[in-house]
């Protein structure tokens, strides 16, 4: 705040008298002036959060990452020593693994299932209040707590969905659907993640689905276009921007996948459904390596900031 | 009525019920299933949600309540003089400040809460409820200063300028003049900033260690992590229930202003 003063200036005058005849210039540039120290005093709360508990944690992972940084006594620099051993890291390499494999899973079927849901509650009709209702609800549960909800759905003891599927003759016998096998650990993590983020993610492409002006498709109508070359050529280039974001959103979700397993799953059966923040959890604090869990942090977070500016150039592109 | 658009009817409303039935029955069961007793239904489970050995105790709700309300009402606070400053008046590295503001949607939880916490245990903060609601105040900002901004800027100039010829000063202008026109805004940052906290599990699970200082949620979901072998599902789905009930009837009555809310900071954001 002190770099408020122009350097022309010098020293900040007394404020002009009002009923003195001052050229109008100077008296508005000191009123200026005063009202930016006014504003930069309202943002003073928020600069300081964003400094101590952003900017501060930054760049001290990165800090960390340099060190032999151990839960409790003193750091020592270790200069490349975590990163290097990213790369021996047998549980990181299968996490990474893992969670590339989800991602690509996970953003596939779930851009499928909420553009179809946009898709299907797009148009006013009757009901349609009810049915974007009922997509969105799942939202308002906490993650941790949909990701406990599941847990029982699926158990055999509480759970009505093994139930259901050996009367159907699908399975028989007694089937873990958390924990029995890879495949069906990593599905059923997927189906609440589905359940939870399909009314989320719709309602964002409604509002994308919903900026067309109506006169493009009358257009189209009105050209001969059939409802799919209307979909492919007006609807899918106009809501570019829309879909970069959901996608960008999804990915970014998923490279982070962290409740869902910990809760449903347990990373497991034997790791095979450990994701990347599980293995940064468990370098920090089981086993008490923070330096080491600082340089998959800053891996992870590179990748991220990939992510985004490759995001953000799509959508500056169109605008 | 033509028959193509009888079908097409009929079939948007069977695909629909079919959906809606699909997204709401986890809902419905998880609270049949909380109720279901072995003899029939009752408040078993809930009681013993309430006193078994791995439960919840009233200490951890007033511990989540205590989080919730620190969150929203540091978040409303850093979000009104933020979101009048960036709204309203230009100062030097006020485009900086709003793009660093910004950034920390780009830089995920997971990633920094490392650094949070032996940040928070520098400055005596760790274990504390204090200082993780600070940090989820922190992670609430990019959404709520936009917000607030963009309410703010809404606000007719002319307003705000009547009052400081009727002789308010800056603050009072904002107090009597500017928050109720504002409004909206508050109760969906508000309204968001409550939801995230009161439900929030990764960054209590790394900022708060003791037992003691668990948020409802951590004391749920210990009741599956620290059971070796038999889960007690019943009481498991209580738990779920309990929390999730406050958030599913704010969202009952506040639907408009959380879904106004999500869209307009998350196509922008």
């Amino acid at each position: 705040m002190s770099t408020l003063t122009p350097p022309r200036s010098g020293k900040a005058r007394p404020l002009p008298a009002p009923e003195a005849p001052r050229p109008p210039r100077r008296f508005r540039r000191s009123a200026a002036r005063s009202r930016a120290a006014l504003g930069a005093l309202y943002a003073t709360p928020t600069a300081v959060m964003v400094g101590l508990f952003f900017l501060v944690p930054l760049v001290l992972v990165g800090w960390m990452s340099l060190h032999k940084w151990p839960l409790l006594g003193a750091p020592t620099m270790n200069m490349p020593d975590n990163y290097t051993r990213i790369a021996d890291n047998e549980l990181v390499e299968s996490a990474v693994w893992f969670t590339v494999k989800y991602t690509v899973l996970m953003t596939v079927l779930l851009f499928a299932v909420a553009f179809g849901l946009a898709l299907l509650v797009q148009q006013r009709r009757r009901g349609v209040g009810f049915l974007r209702t009922a997509f969105l609800l799942p939202m308002a549960v906490g993650f941790a707590s949909a990701s406990l909800l599941f847990l029982g759905l699926l158990s055999d003891e509480i759970g009505p969905i093994s139930d259901l599927l050996r009367k159907l003759g699908v399975i028989d016998g007694y089937v873990s659907w958390t924990s029995g096998s890879s495949e069906s650990a990593l599905g059923s993590a997927m189906v609440l993640v589905l359940w939870r983020f399909a009314g989320f993610n719709m309602l964002i492409l409604l509002t994308g689905l919903q900026a067309i002006p109506l006169e493009v498709y009358e257009a189209a109508r009105i050209d001969g276009a059939s409802r799919w070359q209307t979909f492919r050529r007006v609807t899918i280039p106009l809501m570019r921007p829309t879909i970069a974001l959901v996608l960008t959103m999804m990915i970014t979700g998923s490279l982070l996948a962290f409740d869902q397993f910990w809760i449903l799953t347990r990373g497991g059966p034997d790791n095979s459904t450990t994701s990347l923040v599980m293995v940064i959890y468990r370098e920090a604090f089981i086993r008490l390596d923070l330096g080491s869990a600082a340089a998959i942090s800053v891996a992870l977070l590179a990748v991220l900031v990939v992510f985004n500016v490759i995001q953000l150039g799509v959508l500056r592109r169109r605008s | 009525m033509t028959r193509s658009s009888l079908t097409s009817r009929w079939s948007y409303y069977i695909t629909g019920t079919a959906l809606a039935i699909l997204f709401l029955s986890p809902l419905l069961w998880s609270g049949w299933a909380s109720l279901r007793t072995g003899t029939g239904f009752g408040l078993e489970n809930y009681d013993r949600l309430f006193t078994s050995d791995n439960g919840i105790r009233v200490h951890h709700v007033v511990n989540s309540l205590t989080v919730s309300a620190l969150t929203v009402a540091g978040t409303l606070l850093v979000a009104t003089l933020g979101g009048y400053a960036f709204g309203r008046f230009r100062f030097p590295g006020r485009d900086l400040l709003f793009l660093l503001t910004l950034a920390i949607l780009m830089v995920p939880y997971a990633t920094i809460l490392i650094a949070l916490y032996v940040l928070l245990g520098w400055i005596g903060l760790q274990d504390s409820l204090i200082g993780l609601s600070l940090v989820l105040i922190m992670f609430q900002l990019p959404f709520s200063i936009f917000m607030m901004r963009n309410s703010f800027e809404a606000v007719p100039r002319e307003l705000e300028e009547s009052a400081q010829v009727d002789g308010c000063n800056s603050v009072s202008t904002l107090l009597r003049i500017m928050l109720p026109a504002v409004k909206p805004g508050l109760v969906t940052v508000g309204l968001f900033a409550f939801l995230t906290s009161w439900s929030e599990f990764f960054a209590p699970l790394i900022l708060l260690n003791s037992t003691d200082q668990f948020t409802t949620t951590l004391a749920v979901v210990n009741m599956r992590t620290a059971s070796h072998g038999s889960i007690d599902y019943a009481a498991l789905e209580a738990g779920v229930v309990f929390m999730a009930v406050p958030c599913l009837l704010l969202f009952a009555f506040m639907q408009r202003s959380y879904v106004r809310g999500f869209t307009s900071g998350a196509l922008k954001g």
